[in-house]
């Protein structure tokens, strides 16, 4: 239950991880870190709007590409870091994700949530998007909504890391992030990430990043400690 | 990913069709109107007429594939663009059984009225073991198409302020010459460039040349490529509606067409033009 609770809270703050409730029973471990990189990753760049002047006025200063967010000390955001084995299935959470396409941009960049977890995908801009979802283990879609449609509601079958684009605002960029497990974070702009409610046991976390790759590591936990893993990806320029 | 792998395992199963026990492999059957195809009697036809493009495991790597512009279907995906069934879904044996029987007009999929219908829903029922989803999953409810209405001015004027809003002109252009201001950065599930359907020089539809194909085409979308489906946003009159106004941008002499050309000369200096600036009305 702990665990459910806090993987909705890790679903609705883009920063990222933040602790659970504390009052709530049986004590649980949490597994915490940074994601770091080596190498030169490529340089964040100012996106162009022009094709869509609405989303040009709702950006007095031009917005930065999303796929590669780095910080200071070479912290790497939007992470995915999650429980890949040693994990007890859990149902899935039945609190709804959600993604929003406002200025042009996905909010958050990458959403992430649990197979079959409910989400639903809202257009808060004054024009049309197409959502269209690239996914291979799941069924590819593509559907249009226009201004002051409802949101879509769906969800996600199978485990994967999903690429989302708009054909329309090319530069339009996100994943759905879906994944097995509760037991998840996403990297905030420090690139700190924090799992928590994980009974004892041995776990793979691994952590994944769209243009980074994926980077796992075995770790114990023991009560209600807090274990740090720290993880290094490989940067490549474009 | 473990559920990535173990489908990349059945399709490979699917595809040589000697599988082990413990792996079910299904879809060996297809169906339209009386006849039955079987997987097994498809794949000697799909080896001599198909696998040079769409390759021998299915997956569009062919001999003729690097030659071909648009790249052929790559079956592993189970991904198809002219379906009866919503976006997301699969698509019947029927779409598929009309895909391989109609071909792909402007493009290197020739149509097959050479084989006969038992070899068509033979090789339909052999291109179904390219992808484990059609042994996990269903074909979609194809989307009800109600009777269309005769075409009128009014219908034909609501047609085009539904183009405006939707924006189809974004993609298509505002005149449906396919080129709206997204027509140049538009890709499809490949990465692959792809050009927005051009309705001036365009008489038929790939996935085909009726009122009726039309509705389905907008309705359900080209899964695959950027073309979405508009089934959420669409009631079946406005529906109808953007077909009678689709038609009239096509060089067609259709019903559509010459309604609106009549009613144009009189009256077209009124209209507001597509696009950015226009209201579309
Ligand atoms: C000369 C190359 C070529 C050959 C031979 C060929 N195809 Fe195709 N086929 C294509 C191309 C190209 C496309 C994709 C067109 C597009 O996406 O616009 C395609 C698409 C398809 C589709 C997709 C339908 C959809 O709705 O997405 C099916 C089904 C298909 N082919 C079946 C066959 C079968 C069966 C044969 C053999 C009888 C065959 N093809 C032979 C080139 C070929
Ligand atoms: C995001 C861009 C985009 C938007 C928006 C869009 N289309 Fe398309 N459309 C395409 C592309 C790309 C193709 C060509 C697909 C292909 O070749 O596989 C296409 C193809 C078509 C076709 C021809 C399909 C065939 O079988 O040959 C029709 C008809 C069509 N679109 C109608 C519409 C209508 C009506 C709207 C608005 C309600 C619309 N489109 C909105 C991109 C778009």
């Amino acid at each position: 239950m702990i665990a459910r609770v806090v993987a909705g809270l890790v679903v609705v703050s883009v920063a990222g991880a933040t602790a659970g409730p504390s009052h709530l029973p049986p004590p649980a471990g949490t597994i915490s870190g940074k994601v770091t990189y080596t190498g030169t990753p490529p340089k964040m760049r100012p996106i162009d709007m022009a094709k869509e002047p609405a989303c040009v006025t709702d950006h007095p200063t031009p917005v930065m590409t999303q796929d590669v967010v780095t910080g200071s000390a070479n912290s790497v955001r939007y992470v995915v870091v999650y429980i890949s084995g040693g994990d007890q299935g859990a149902p899935a959470a039945t609190d709804t994700v959600r993604y929003d396409q406002k200025g042009c941009l996905y909010i958050p960049h990458v959403a992430v949530m649990q197979v079959h977890q409910p989400l639903e995908i809202f257009n808060d801009d004054p024009h049309s998007h197409n959502i269209h979802p690239l996914a291979r283990v799941n069924p590819e879609w593509n559907k249009s909504q226009p201004k002051g449609a409802p949101p879509i509601r769906t969800a996600w079958d199978q485990p994967e890391f999903i690429p989302v684009k708009c054909n329309v605002h090319p530069w339009m960029h996100g994943y759905f992030a879906v994944l097995a497990t509760s037991h998840f974070s996403m990297t905030d702009s420090t690139g700190e990430f924090s799992i928590t409610g994980l009974p004892p046991g041995t776990y793979t976390v691994t952590a994944w990043h769209e243009r980074f790759g994926t980077k796992s590591q075995e770790v114990t936990v023991a009560g209600s400690e807090t274990k740090t893993a720290n993880f290094v990806l490989t940067a490549r320029p474009y | 990913m473990r559920p990535q792998t173990r489908w990349l395992t059945l399709s490979a199963c699917g595809a040589v069709l000697l599988c082990g026990g413990a792996v079910r492999v299904v879809a060996q059957e297809a169906h339209v109107d009386r006849l039955t195809g079987r997987a097994a009697a498809g794949k000697p036809l799909y080896t001599r007429y198909c696998a040079g493009c769409h390759g021998d495991e299915g997956d569009s790597r062919g001999e003729n594939t690097q030659w071909i512009d648009p790249k052929p279907r790559d079956f592993t995906l189970a991904t198809f663009k002219c379906r009866s069934t919503p976006s997301g879904t699969l698509p019947t044996d029927q779409d598929l059984y009309n895909s391989v029987t109609r071909g792909f007009v402007t493009t290197n999929m020739p149509p097959w009225v050479a084989l006969t219908p038992h070899n068509r829903i033979d090789l339909v029922a052999y291109i179904k073991t390219f992808s484990a989803r059609w042994s996990t999953a269903k074909p979609g409810t194809p989307i009800a198409i109600p009777p269309e209405p005769a075409p009128t001015v009014q219908g034909i004027l609501h047609g085009r302020e539904l183009f405006q809003r939707l924006e189809c002109w974004k993609c298509h252009g505002a005149a449906g010459h396919g080129d709206g201001p997204s027509a140049k950065t538009l890709t499809d599930n490949k990465d692959d460039p792809i050009r927005p359907y051009d309705f001036q020089t365009g008489t038929r539809f790939m996935c085909g040349t009726t009122n009726q194909d039309l509705y389905r085409i907008f309705m359900t979308g080209l899964d695959g490529s950027p073309m979405p489906s508009f089934a959420d946003q669409l009631q079946p009159a406005q529906a109808w509606d953007l077909v009678h106004f689709l038609r009239t941008l096509q060089p067609l002499k259709t019903p559509e067409a010459t309604i609106w050309r009549a009613w144009f000369t009189t009256h077209g200096r009124e209209l507001k033009p597509i696009g950015q600036e226009g209201g579309g009305q």
